[in-house]
């Protein structure tokens, strides 16, 4: 296997330029959503809210100020696909779909998947989402054909402050490290880096640099796989069916000797 | 609610189950149940029972068909249905054993097997299909045996499984107990036990009702214990269920589906004989709907504002 790779979004120097989110449905040739009506959120400069089928970037605003707006400032990050170690789409698929790649990524196969939306609600980071015109679930493949072809991902290779960098997920780490080191030097002790070593789901290949805390920038503060139900729901669901069974044995196994009871009664009478 | 506040589940996408997945649930747990209760008259009820059933096999054949029928109508490609069983690109079989949808599916098809062999068997038993080697497949004799106890477990693995698959997600409510299989469970027991009753009430010599009745009411005891339960489980995330949905989970299910039959089960003076058990029946139906109902689509629409 190819060595691990990844993206690290560095969400400090983000500028909100939707470059990525430009460059990923140019490459992967999405569609605009609803006909390319142009409908505006009132969030923000965020007008793709989520990442969905039809978006797999998707540059969040947050706007922190005070009443008067005089005090605050932006936080700005490009979300993408996770890529997870532990990948909770690709555990739940039924279909062999989701694969893991020669690149350790995780990638959607849409001639395979049927559209049981089982990895959408699998997936901790709500990544995934049908893509209404291919009626597949699709999400970013980390740019799976220009990785083939010796190139890096579109938005990557768009985003004009290398706020997205891309390479081997070890490479990426080190880097991620040596800057939170600089931030943290030049007083910005907030900085620190979201699902960079294997404590979060065996490790993202595509981790973030963040100044606030996960949920602020719509990430879960603890993500799980979904297996972790499999054991304990298998074995109460067998606890449940011994109890109805024993209870049904019980009503019937009654029945059953009181008819030969009465049988018995009737042939001496 | 403040941000720090928000449980992980909350920052996922719904994968948009709705009325065909609460069809599904339903019916599948009615194919499940009502083969289990066949299975089990057949091994331990009275000569007298047999005619109830063949009741539960009539039910569960159809009901397994009308399951497959709404989960391929549930796919966005619902011609690719058989790449569930079969890998698209080299036509092996598929099967991840930790994926319970996939589990599901393949049982989904056993289960079919041994819902049409008991069918078939309960046709012969009542002279509708001449090949006398169809009685075999039923018990008392030893492949009747054999086959009845290998699809009760397929039985109760439809029954239950549904249950699993939700917890086998990240959405809210679904994964934050492993309880919901236990509940899919009891419920799949009570409702089928329920709809027997309804339907053997328009043969009045069926024997067995008052057992299943019986079987019932302590079924419903169960259930209120593992509603009980299952809304303990699930803690503080309990309070997404502060609204509307948790409202009708309350009357529709523990009050309605549970509670009231369980009284009409045990106290049966104020109301005609002959309506009390049909009206405990029709109710933890009813019960069993919404629950199903209430499960899947409340967590539609939970999620962290956007």
């Amino acid at each position: 296997m190819a060595e691990p790779m990844g993206f690290f979004t560095d969400t400090t120097v983000c500028i909100g330029c939707k470059a990525c989110e430009v460059a990923c449905k140019e490459w992967n040739q999405l569609p605009a959503a609803n006909g390319g009506a142009n409908t505006l959120s009132g969030d923000s400069y965020d007008n793709t809210r989520r990442l969905d089928g039809l978006h797999w970037r998707h540059v969040r605003f947050v706007e922190q100020f005070d009443q008067s707006r005089a005090n605050g400032r932006w936080l700005l990050m490009s979300d993408v696909c996770k890529h997870c170690v532990r990948a909770g789409c690709l555990e739940v698929c039924p279909t062999g779909a989701i694969i893991r790649t020669e690149f350790d990524t995780v990638v959607i196969q849409s001639d395979v998947c049927n559209g049981c939306r089982d990895c959408i609600g699998a997936c901790p980071f709500g990544v995934i989402d049908i893509n209404p015109v291919s009626g597949t679930a699709q999400k970013c493949t980390l740019c799976y054909d220009r990785l083939r072809g010796g190139l890096e991902p579109a938005c990557s290779k768009a985003c004009p402050t290398a706020s997205i960098q891309f390479g081997p997920v070890s490479d990426l780490r080190q880097r991620a490290s040596a800057r939170v080191a600089q931030l943290q030097r030049a007083g910005e002790r907030q900085a620190y880096l979201y699902g960079a070593d294997d404590t979060m789901l065996g490790g993202l290949n595509s981790f973030f640099l963040l100044l606030d805390r996960p949920e602020v920038y719509g990430l879960p503060p603890d993500p799980k796989v979904p297996s972790r139900n499999l054991k304990p729901g298998s074995l109460w669901s067998a606890i449940g069916a011994i109890a109805v069974g024993l209870l049904g044995v019980f009503s019937f196994r009654t029945r059953s000797r009181t008819t030969e009871v009465e049988d018995e009664s009737r042939r001496v009478a | 609610m403040s941000p720090g506040e928000w449980p992980s589940t909350l920052f996922t996408a719904s994968p948009h189950w709705r009325w065909l997945i609460v069809g599904y649930f339903f019916v599948g747990g009615l194919a499940g149940g009502s083969y289990f209760l066949a299975v089990l008259i057949d091994l331990f009820g009275a000569r007298e029972d047999r005619p109830l059933a063949r009741l539960g096999y009539y039910v569960a054949f159809p009901a397994v068909l009308l399951s497959g029928v709404f989960l391929i109508l549930d796919l966005e490609r619902p011609l690719r249905f058989w790449h569930m069983l079969l890998q698209s690109h080299t036509w092996r079989p598929m099967l991840k054993t930790y994926s319970p949808m996939s589990l599901g599916s393949w049982a989904l098809l056993v289960f079919g097997f041994f819902a049409f062999l008991g069918f078939l068997g309960a046709l012969r038993e009542a002279d509708r299909l001449r090949w006398p080697w169809l009685s075999r497949v039923r018990p008392p004799g030893l492949v009747g045996s054999l086959v009845a106890i290998a699809g009760g477990v397929f039985a109760f693995f439809i029954a239950g499984y549904t249950g699993v698959l939700l917890a086998v997600t990240n959405r809210p409510i679904w994964s934050d107990t492993p309880l919901l299989g236990l509940n899919f469970v009891i419920s799949a027991a009570s409702t089928s036990a329920a709809l027997l009753i309804l339907l053997a009430r328009r043969r009045r010599s069926i024997g067995g009702v008052q057992a299943l009745e019986r079987f019932d009411a302590a079924v419903l005891a169960l259930e209120l214990v593992a509603m009980i339960a299952l809304l303990a489980s699930l803690g503080s995330m309990l309070r997404q269920w502060l609204d509307a949905w948790g409202l009708l989970l309350f009357v529709g299910v523990i009050v309605v589906g549970i509670v009231i039959p369980l009284l009409l089960y045990r106290r049966p003076r104020r109301l005609r004989p002959s309506l009390r058990p049909a009206l405990s029946a029709l109710l933890v139906l009813v019960g069993g709907f919404i629950f199903r109902m209430v499960v899947i689509l409340s967590a539609d629409g939970m999620g962290r504002p956007l």
